[in-house]
């Protein structure tokens, strides 16, 4: 009979497979749903997550998707290292593009090379500032940030629908909720004539290398892996469990808020109430598939990006409904999650005993 | 009491040929050795012998390479230790598994393999409480008991089962003297009831005060066996290291040097829910002095180690001076980096982090007094190189310093967390039980290296519940009672059973009769 056997130590090779067999199991039980509702599942799974790697005009959607969920993932793995559960990076992602976007209404009729950068900092400072309450309930009243970052998630949706349709409607719109498209000098440039790929996906490239120097190679890494791995031991090496809650939680709100302005000043190039697309929760999928390590998540973001750009391309090709992309990134993290035990157990034959 | 083995009786257990490889190491190679009912049987060896995963294999923790276990003369297979206790194994770990906020009962009956009626149980409970005339209230929550009673709770466990072989891994390292002698009563009973026992420890007065043969094992083989009652443990202790012992050598330091560390009327609360007061706790520890504190656990011990270290920093700057300095208020690294250096008694957790490797476990507390983070920048070099000195200066036995931490044998990773800090050269180091689970031979080396910091000018303080570790080193000694300390006496003017009685006072479990210790682990016994 087959059995479940503790190992004595984690495995470290299942620690890398687990992510690529949970991808391909994800691939085989998506087939059988699909075809057992009565779709062409072999083409839906084949369309979803190997036609866009197949067809190279895909690659540049493949790109322009996977950067903000690689930026936004770098930093929650940071947080989830240490032990801080950042569930609400949607949150922040929103309300960096908003202050993003504020910036680029206050200088709509100006011109220069410092607006772009100016709006960067903006996002940047608004996610951390929507990440800092939940950083602030923590440490001063043991509030779990898991339930206020998620909620603040909501807030800010609101608060966005208020600006788009409220004070920050565009003037000249034909009163659509939506703002001001922004001018060239908000936007960001373009790297390949004629595509959408923009500047954000070299930068989520330099900020994943960045992230795996910061944790292998300094203390401030090293202080965010001992808080998360033995709290007493972190104390008593003198690191500030305090200090890492706010500063993984300022860094993840940070970067959650630079994809957003990203996305606001790149693919959107003004604030509309579709902006909310769920990057932020997406983003959580990609920091576990790339195991919390900066290098796996710039694959799991790509991964991820697959499964919009392949969810769009089975609409067509199979007439899968739209939810279906949602259902496949579910059933992923789902089945991460259940490959994990492969870590601490192997699969063994029972030998009775004697 | 103890009647010489019959040699014609089945062995209860035996095992033949056993090996237990880890990558890099041969925990255990083709160990043989049998234990006949009624027999209390030791195993010795020094730190990383494989002591503890020769019993973890007899228990089904861990499964041999090769070799076979015979049970009352069947082969037989363990493959857990639902399966050992089926067979009718028992073992008491170090580290007890008990839920501090729960009843003794309550935690009884959690560790059951079936379910058993609450009336019923308390029935069997009570009746071997009383046939061993085991002190343990079965209602106490188990935070209120002291260690010696909670080790009690983890024996009745086995018991219910009618253990016929019952392995023990350490298990006085922790005892006062008294709790020690009133656990040799009970095993004694419960060997002359016709249950083997294997015992491992590294105090070899209690062997020989207990055990009728012995198997010692190093590097993974067996050595030697004997009959610890006629072997002196001296020759036992060079059995296990195959060398002769080294004798600590005091300097001729008078201990009147410049007050180092001056702690004055420190009160901090315990750390909720069940941490101990401290209460108005002062005392001086001068340059070249070794002051001792003697307690049973559980008094106050890691709440005042917490409090010098900065984990939990007092409220008063001059509650703590170090070299004049008021550091009260300060947090770890920087009392850190003024020279204050401290060893917690759990090493597994606190005083190392289990899965790092020892390079990045030295990073932990090294970085404050040496260059290995140099504008927090990891200097890798650095760090492989103080960590390879400390493994080689303390003779840590492990692959080297990308080992983890957790795969180090106790007494090793010990080894390693005090080399981490002596090799710091501190000005003050406090330290809790340093050589707990130590071999004799590594505990000698590491005394002496206590021994030569002070002769250089640092001041130590040792936290002990090992008395004799404590006349051997101190040339002061206080006792922590209750989150209290006493006044400091010469350890001259003390004799042994007079603090034995002061620290087994608390508990109200005074002492009967002489403890019966040596003046030293290495020494002869003082009873016959
Ligand atoms: N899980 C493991 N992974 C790798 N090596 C291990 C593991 N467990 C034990 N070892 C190694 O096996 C050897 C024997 O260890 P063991 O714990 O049995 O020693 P011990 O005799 O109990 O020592 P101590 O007296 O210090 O407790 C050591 O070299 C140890 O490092
Ligand atoms: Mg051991």
């Amino acid at each position: 009979m087959l059995e479940w056997r503790r190992r004595r130590e984690p495995s470290p090779a299942m620690l890398y497979a687990s992510p690529l067999i949970a991808v391909v199991l994800t691939m085989l039980i998506g087939m059988i749903v699909f075809t057992a509702m009565g779709y062409d599942g072999f083409h839906a799974v084949r369309d979803i997550f190997l036609t866009p790697f197949l067809e190279p005009q895909r690659w540049a959607d493949l790109g322009v998707k996977a950067a903000p969920l690689v930026i936004i993932a770098l930093g929650l793995a940071i947080g989830f290292r240490a032990n801080v559960w950042n569930i609400g990076a949607e949150g922040q992602y929103i309300m960096g593009a908003i202050a993003g976007t504020g910036v680029a209404l206050a200088t709509y009729d100006m011109t220069g090379w410092w607006i772009l950068p100016a709006m960067a900092l903006a996002g940047i400072l608004g996610g951390m500032a929507w990440a800092a309450i939940p950083a602030f309930l923590r440490v001063k009243l043991q509030v779990s940030e898991i339930l206020t970052s998620l909620m603040l998630t909501y807030v800010a949706v609101q608060g966005l629908y208020y600006l788009v349709r409220g004070p920050w409607k565009d003037p000249d719109g034909f009163n659509f909720p939506q703002t001001r498209m922004f001018t060239t000098d908000q936007t960001l440039p373009v790297m390949m004539e004629g595509s959408l790929v923009h500047l954000g996906i070299p930068v989520a490239v330099i900020i994943a290398l960045v992230a795996w120097l910061l944790m292998e190679k300094t203390t401030a890494g090293y202080a965010v892996k001992v808080v998360g791995l033995a709290p007493a031991a972190a104390r008593h090496g003198g690191f500030s469990a305090d200090r890492v809650t706010w500063a993984t939680l300022l860094a993840s709100g940070g970067l959650a808020g630079l994809a957003g302005l990203f996305e606001a000043a790149g693919p959107f190039g003004q604030l509309t109430p579709q902006f909310p697309t769920g990057y932020g929760f997406t983003a959580i999928i990609v920091a576990f598939l790339g195991r919390l390590n900066p290098l796996g998540i710039v694959f799991g973001g790509i991964v991820l990006a697959a499964t919009y750009v392949g969810g769009e391309i089975a609409q067509t090709t199979v007439r899968l409904p739209q939810a279906a992309t949602g259902m496949f990134q579910a059933l992923l993290l789902f089945v991460l999650l259940a490959t994990d035990v492969l870590v601490r157990y192997r699969i063994g034959w029972k030998v009775r005993a004697a | 009491m103890t009647q010489p083995p019959d040699q014609t009786v089945r062995p209860r257990l035996a095992l033949s040929h056993i090996s237990k490889s880890f990558p890099g190491v041969k925990a255990n190679e083709d160990i043989s050795l049998s234990v006949r009912p009624g027999e209390i049987h030791a195993l010795l060896g020094e730190n990383g012998a494989g002591k503890s995963t020769l019993v973890k294999i007899i228990y089904g923790v861990q499964q041999a390479d090769e070799g076979s276990i015979a049970w009352n003369g069947e082969t037989v297979a363990i493959p857990s230790p639902k399966a050992a206790r089926r067979l009718g194994i028992g073992m008491v770990f170090q580290h007890f598994s008990l839920f501090d906020a729960m009843t003794v009962i309550e935690n009884i009956a959690l560790g059951l393999d079936e379910a058993v009626d609450r009336d019923e149980l308390k029935a069997r409970v009570a009746a071997i409480l009383d046939s061993y005339s085991l002190p343990l209230d079965p209602e106490r929550e188990v935070h209120t008991l002291s260690v010696g009673e909670r080790q009690r709770i983890e024996i009745v466990r086995c018991l219910l089962q009618k253990p016929k072989l019952l392995i023990m891994d350490e298990p006085t390292s922790v005892l006062t003297p008294q709790e020690v002698d009133k656990l040799f009563l009970t095993l004694r009973q419960i060997a002359s009831e016709g249950c083997a026992i294997l015992y491992i420890s590294h105090k070899l007065h209690e062997i020989k005060a207990l055990c009728e043969a012995a198997t010692i094992l190093r590097g993974g083989k067996v050595v030697a066996t004997c009959d610890p009652k006629i072997e002196t443990t001296k020759r036992m202790a060079e059995l296990m290291i195959g060398a002769e012992l080294r004798q600590i050598v005091h300097g001729d330091s008078s201990g009147a040097g410049a007050v180092r560390l001056s702690v004055s009327g420190l009160t901090l609360a315990g750390e909720p829910p069940f941490g101990t007061d401290l209460e108005g706790v002062s005392f001086e520890a001068r340059a070249g002095e070794i002051l001792g504190i003697a307690g049973v656990a559980g008094n106050g011990q890691s709440e005042l180690l917490t409090a010098l270290s900065g984990e939990r920093p007092a409220t008063k700057a001059d509650a703590i001076t170090l070299d004049g300095k008021p550091i009260g208020t300060m947090s770890a690294g920087p009392r850190r980096a003024l020279g204050l250096a401290c060893v917690p008694e759990e090493r597994n957790g606190h005083a190392a982090v289990p899965d790092f490797s020892l390079a990045d476990n030295s990073i932990l507390t090294a970085r404050h007094r040496l260059p290995l983070t140099p504008l927090g920048i990891i200097s890798t070099g650095d760090v492989k190189n103080f960590a390879d000195s400390v493994i080689k200066r303390f003779d840590v036995r492990t692959t080297g310093t990308a080992a983890l931490a957790r795969s180090l044998s106790g007494g090793n990773l010990q080894k390693f967390i005090m080399g981490r800090e002596i090799g710091q050269q501190p000005g003050v180091l406090v330290v809790c039980q340093p050589t707990w689970g130590v071999d004799a031979g590594a505990a000698a080396a590491i005394r002496q290296e206590l021994v030569d910091l002070a002769a250089k000018g640092s001041a130590v303080v040792v936290i002990s519940q090992d008395l004799d570790e404590l006349l051997e080193l101190a040339d002061r000694l206080c006792v922590i009672n209750e989150g209290r300390l006493s006044a400091p006496r010469a350890v001259a003017e003390l004799g042994i059973d007079e603090i034995g009685l002061m620290m087994g006072g608390v508990h109200g479990e005074s002492g009967h009769g002489a403890s019966g210790h040596g003046a030293s682990d290495l020494g002869e016994p003082a009873h016959a």
